[in-house]
């Protein structure tokens, strides 16, 4: 601190911001200050705002501020019944909406013993697969211009659109889906689905050469992202952190693999795993999941089966008393939903595990020590979600 | 499965130019976008107006259809009230001159509507839709009086 303290003042420990531990270096020449990184800063992805201390450009402490988009998803599904609750899933990790969905129809199904249909759950993969490619394509545009190209920003959208496309057709939205319904979804898929999602399998092979071709040994991303943020194994695990930024510090851990859902266990793909944990190997980890992500959708598309989409609609669903979990693995790890019922039409209590607020834990691990263009590769890397965060 | 290793051991000279190479790699991609024009996705809003077409399943705002005497299918039954998540419709009830419950005003409120589709999805009669033409979408206002609707185009009917 460079506040000057006289005898009457308190200790300066007791003046820092809430949430910052570390005492005043007191080494000469230390010039350290705070800084508001957010909530409208364009590299926090929407409304996170980070409060970091500074010396000079060195991170010292950073402490993430939440809250600033809380709606009281959770507190509004308890009025709401099953079925409307979905919508609200949506809006969590809006990059995810598929699949968030799918697990709270999964919770569901759990309780009422509702099946899907053989047509239905492959429905749910191949969707929630492309969903995945979606969201990693529009990671793939953000990361590139937090490191400052924006042409990787305008790429990641173009190749991203014709998912998006896909799904404007699919379910008529393009962001908040609200398509899964318990017992399979609520309509079926058009005609051209599988030749489009063949399309798009094909363009996809080539966009990721493509991509690789522009970012992924480019010499800038290298040295902005290897050896950057780097957390260990032991580390991600206590911070309960999943998906990409746990299986790139090699914690071996898919939902998709290791608490199959759906029929993802008649699936044939890799779980790719980083050795370093730092922001390349998330970055390469997101990449290669492009790829695993397209290998199913080929396996999926070539055996997609005829018949009901759906399970036979119940009028009502009302769950038994009781409490149910779900899990599925969104694009950014775990989702988990968790019912309390007491019998009515309405969940007693429902709670939703989302995973990116074990994953923005370790950012005062990873940042400090680094600078503070280090924070922004790392933040990035992270691939934050603020809304899934505040609920 | 472990990604691949990353090679350390390159002499210095080799790597510079191994980067040399890899940015001009990524320069052959962009510079292709500018000789290949057919792969540019770009479309002209609001130019292109008049020919936007939205798929046949897209989201819109609520629209109720009216055939040429200006019927509807709604006979206020109410269930796209109580399907609502939110109470963005109300549907207010009156007497024909037969004495029967007939639909008197579809209120609908755009601006508490997540275009969720649990409406349409309840709706019995196939009377209301989701709005797949342009004016469906194009609802910015500077009043929020304006996004609350009628849809029925005749109250009683
Ligand atoms: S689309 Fe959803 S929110 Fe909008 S009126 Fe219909 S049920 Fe209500
Ligand atoms: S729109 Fe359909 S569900 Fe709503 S009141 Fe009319 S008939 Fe009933």
């Amino acid at each position: 601190m460079n506040t000057p303290s006289s005898p009457s003042a308190p200790a300066p420990e007791h003046r820092l911001p809430p949430g910052f531990a570390l005492h005043a270096s007191g080494a000469d020449g230390s010039q350290e200050y705070f800084l508001n990184m957010g909530p409208q800063h364009p590299s926090t992805h929407g409304v996170l705002k980070l409060v970091v201390r500074l010396d000079g450009e060195t991170v010292v402490e950073v402490v993430p501020h939440l809250g600033f988009i809380h709606r009281a998803i959770e507190k509004m599904g308890e009025s709401e019944t099953y079925v409307q609750y979905l919508h609200l899933t949506d809006r969590m990790d809006y990059l995810s909406s598929h699949i968030n969905n799918l697990g709270v129809c999964m919770a569901i199904e759990k309780a009422m013993g509702i099946g899907v249909p053989e047509r239905g759950e492959y429905i749910r993969v191949m969707v929630s697969e492309l969903q995945r490619i979606q969201s990693h394509l529009l990671w793939w545009g953000a990361f590139g211009m937090d490191l400052g190209a924006v042409t990787a920003f305008l790429y990641g959208f173009k190749e991203r659109e014709k998912i998006t496309a896909l799904f404007e057709d699919l379910c008529g939205a393009r962001l908040t889906m609200n398509y899964f319904r318990p017992g399979g979804s609520n309509a079926d898929v058009p005609e051209n689905f599988i030749p489009r999602v063949l399309e798009i399998v094909e363009e996809m092979k080539f966009t990721l050469d493509e991509f690789n071709a522009l970012l992924s040994a480019n010499p800038i991303t290298i040295s902005r992202t290897q050896g950057v943020g780097a957390l260990s194994r032991e580390r991600a695990i206590s911070y309960g952190c999943s998906g990409p930024v746990a299986r790139a510090s090699g914690v071996n851990f898919d939902v998709r693999r290791h608490a199959p859902y759906s029929i993802y266990d008649r699936f044939e793909f890799d779980v790719p795993l980083g050795q370093n944990g730092d922001c390349y190997d998330r970055y390469r980890v997101r990449m290669e999941e492009m790829r695993q992500s397209v290998r199913i959708l080929e396996q999926a598309a070539a055996s997609f089966p005829e018949g009901p989409h759906r399970a036979k609609e119940k009028p009502v669903y009302k769950l038994p008393a009781g409490s149910y979990f779900s899990s599925v693995e969104t694009a950014r790890g775990m989702f988990g939903t968790y019912i309390v019922s007491d019998g009515g039409l309405k969940p007693y209590r429902i709670k939703s595990r989302s995973p990116n607020l074990s994953n923005l834990a370790p950012i005062a691990e990873m940042a400090a020590g680094g600078k503070i263009a280090d924070l922004v590769a790392i933040l990035s890397t992270l691939d934050i979600i603020v809304p899934d965060i505040d609920r | 499965m472990n990604l691949a290793p990353i090679p350390h051991n390159d002499h210095l000279f080799v790597r510079r130019l191994k980067q040399v190479g890899e940015l001009l790699r990524g320069m052959r991609v962009t510079w292709g976008y500018l000789v290949r024009p057919s792969r540019v996705v770009t479309r002209e809003y609001p130019e292109n107006r008049e020919t936007l077409t939205f798929p046949e399943r897209f989201r819109g705002q609520v629209v109720m259809p009216h055939d040429a005497e200006g019927e509807h299918n709604c006979t206020a039954c109410t269930l796209c009230e109580k399907a609502c998540p939110n109470g963005s419709i109300s549907i207010l009830t009156t007497k024909n001159i037969a004495d029967k419950r007939v639909l008197g005003r579809f209120v609908y409120r755009l601006s508490s509507c997540t275009l969720c589709n649990l409406c349409i999805e309840a709706c019995p009669f196939d009377a209301i839709h989701m709005g797949h033409q342009v004016d469906n979408v194009e609802a910015a206002s500077y009043e929020r009086a304006a996004l609350d609707l009628i849809l029925n185009k005749r109250e009683g009917r």
